[in-house]
């Protein structure tokens, strides 16, 4: 099915050749593919969309994509021989496809999960199920002496998964500190990852601080030492270009709903050749290869890692979603990620009372921008804001032993995407103001 | 504008001079609450005299970190049922619930509810429900660890 391109009212959508800057997106252009930026909220005022962490808009055209698809081929993929079987299978397969182009592995490297967080989890029991696996499974094994390491930046769905594997399997928990500017403590490197170290799981860019952490470093000593690295990319690969098999992660995960796809759907990337001695998670219809009434097999990855019949829209969708981000390039986003970025730091920085939580230059760090207001609770905070139309989120953002270490029990985030503007973030920094005002901090005006 | 229905003048008040703030002794149970969603939470203890649903309140005291609303519920919370009979507090805390769970639609009784009445605003907003409610629960936790007669929730 076609897609229409991005921003076809008027877009200028030209790509760059090689070695120049990337062209600045027609935001205004892009803006009008996405039919919720349209609405207003609050007693009229224009939407300020500015959680596309926590989950992105979707474009018309991963919508029709969709609808399409349900309107004409819906039928269970891999079952059956009919013909909206087969145009659903080809369908389904090939989002996987492109998916994959666009993280730089190969089809086969792809399992779909319902969200990234599941994929998470299935590498962490697919370890605890190696225990009573065949010899393939053996590099899967733990258990008491062995090390898993994560990081104090985590999202709690790459830390409580491997919390929860130490507890069953006996093995240990490390974890990597945060420095005060909210960069990832590489000191200990060389003895927090050693030979007993099974695992390394750490985030690629930090939903709170913004923080992108240097894979580099943290690839080369796990593989020295025989390492796992399991990368949470759910903040990275909708925001830029990512390429797993380059960065020569071993596992990496992302969700299709914060990159302009449908919720429901994640993505677990894992190299073929330990996607092939796993042994799986859930187990049922699909994952199979014989079944006997006593015993079964199981069939080649990716398959055997999606198991019953799978969302199959979702993933339709999630195929447009890489279209549409493809066409408008991910370097051209990146770049104006960081022009939002830049001017968001300079100006909430400039606002007596607010205080960045994460580092202040743009450098490896992307579109999340935290801070708190002295003197105003983040949750009074961005009810204020919403009044304003500003709806940014506040919490812990799912990273509580992050916020523990900052010494902040909560933070309020901005944080951007393709179709924000910069007039936008005038709009976050008058919110930030009125919230002030609101509660009377306004540190010099009184 | 339904910000200064949502934050109003008591609630504020409230919140910058809480009552009966801090943990005190002597106290029969203590109750922790925490919102999972942002992180607030609240510890809270409750000193009874007398047995059974026939005690009365003598002292809640508590600490925590939240947002104005919660910080203020709670306040306002030790102003209705200190010095009352258990109760008489247990009806306030069964309305306060009930005002808070009802988006808007309930009218609160001022005889019962006194300056709760201020947080009718906050049930337009399900999403702070949660915060006006904290203390309350941990007030009705507390009390069902020492009252048989009393359920957590």
């Amino acid at each position: 099915m076609t897609v229409e391109p991005p921003g076809v009212r008027g877009a200028d959508t030209a790509q760059t050749g090689a070695g120049t800057a990337p062209a600045p997106l027609d935001v205004a252009a892009l803006r009008a593919d996405f039919p919720i930026l349209r609405r207003t909220v609050r007693d009229e005022r224009p939407l300020v969309y500015l959680d596309s962490g926590a989950t992105s808009q979707r474009p018309t055209q991963v919508l029709d994509a969709e609808r399409s698809f349900l309107e004409n081929s819906n039928a269970a993929v891999h079952r059956g021989a009919h013909q909206l079987a087969e145009e659903a299978t080809d369908a389904y397969e090939g989002a996987r496809a492109k998916i994959a182009r666009f993280v730089g592995v190969a089809t086969n490297e792809i399992v779909f999960t319902k969200n990234a967080t599941e994929g998470v989890n299935l590498v962490a029991y697919a370890m605890s199920n190696a225990a009573t696996s065949g010899p393939e499974a053996e590099r899967f094994r733990i258990g008491p002496g062995d090390e898993i390491v994560v990081s104090e930046m985590e999202h709690h769905a790459n830390l409580v998964p491997w919390q929860q594997l130490c507890r069953r399997t006996g093995a240990t928990l490390r974890w990597f500190g945060v420095t005060d500017e909210g960069r990832l403590d590489l000191s200990e490197l060389d003895s927090l990852i050693n030979e007993r170290t099974r695992v390394v799981a750490v985030t690629h860019q930090s939903n709170v601080l913004g923080t992108v952490n240097p894979l580099e470093s943290i690839v080369e000593r796990a593989h020295r030492v025989g390492a796992f690295v399991v990368l949470d990319a759910c903040q990275s690969v909708p925001h830029g270009p990512v390429d797993f098999a380059a960065a020569g992660v071993d596992f990496a995960v992302f969700s299709g709903h914060k990159m302009l796809g449908p919720s429901g759907i994640g993505v677990l990337y894992g190299r073929h050749e330990l996607l092939r001695a796993m042994p799986p998670f859930l187990t049922g219809g699909s994952m199979i290869e014989l079944v006997h009434i006593d015993h079964s097999t199981f069939a080649e990855p990716p398959q055997r890692f999606e198991a019953g019949v799978p969302m199959t829209s979702q993933v339709v969708g999630l195929g447009a979603a890489v279209d549409y981000l493809s066409v408008v390039g991910m370097e051209r986003i990146a770049a104006h990620e960081h022009q939002l970025v830049e001017r968001a730091l300079r100006e909430l920085s400039a606002v007596e009372g607010v205080r960045i939580i994460g580092p202040e230059s743009t450098e490896n760090r992307g579109g999340a921008v935290s801070f708190v207001i002295d003197g105003v609770h983040p949750h009074d905070a961005s009810q204020v804001m919403d009044d304003q139309g500003v709806e940014v989120r506040v919490g812990h953002h799912c990273a509580w032993p992050l916020h523990r270490r900052m010494g902040v029990p909560a933070t309020i985030r901005a944080s951007f995407y393709l179709y924000n503007q910069l007039d936008e973030v005038t709009a976050l920094v008058d919110a930030v103001r009125e919230a002030q005002r609101f509660f009377a901090v306004t540190p010099t005006a009184g | 504008m339904q910000l200064e229905q949502m934050y109003q003048e008591i609630i504020l008040d409230h919140y910058r001079n809480p009552h009966r703030h801090g943990l005190r002794e002597p106290f029969d149970a203590e109750s922790f609450q925490v919102n999972p969603t942002c992180g607030d939470e609240v510890t809270l203890r409750v000193r009874l005299v007398g047995s059974g649903t026939e005690a009365t309140v003598a002292d809640v005291s508590y600490a925590g970190q939240g947002c104005s609303i919660s910080q203020a519920a709670t306040s306002v919370l030790t102003d209705l049922v200190v010095d009352r009979p258990l109760r008489e507090a247990l009806d306030k805390q069964a309305a306060f619930t009930e005002l808070m769970e009802g988006r808007g639609q309930v009218e609160p009784d001022e005889d019962v509810l006194e300056d709760g009445v201020a947080f009718a605003g906050v049930a337009k907003y399900p999403m702070r429900v949660k915060c006006a409610l904290l203390g309350w629960m941990a007030f009705r936790d507390a009390v069902s660890r020492v009252v048989d007669e009393v359920g957590a929730s």
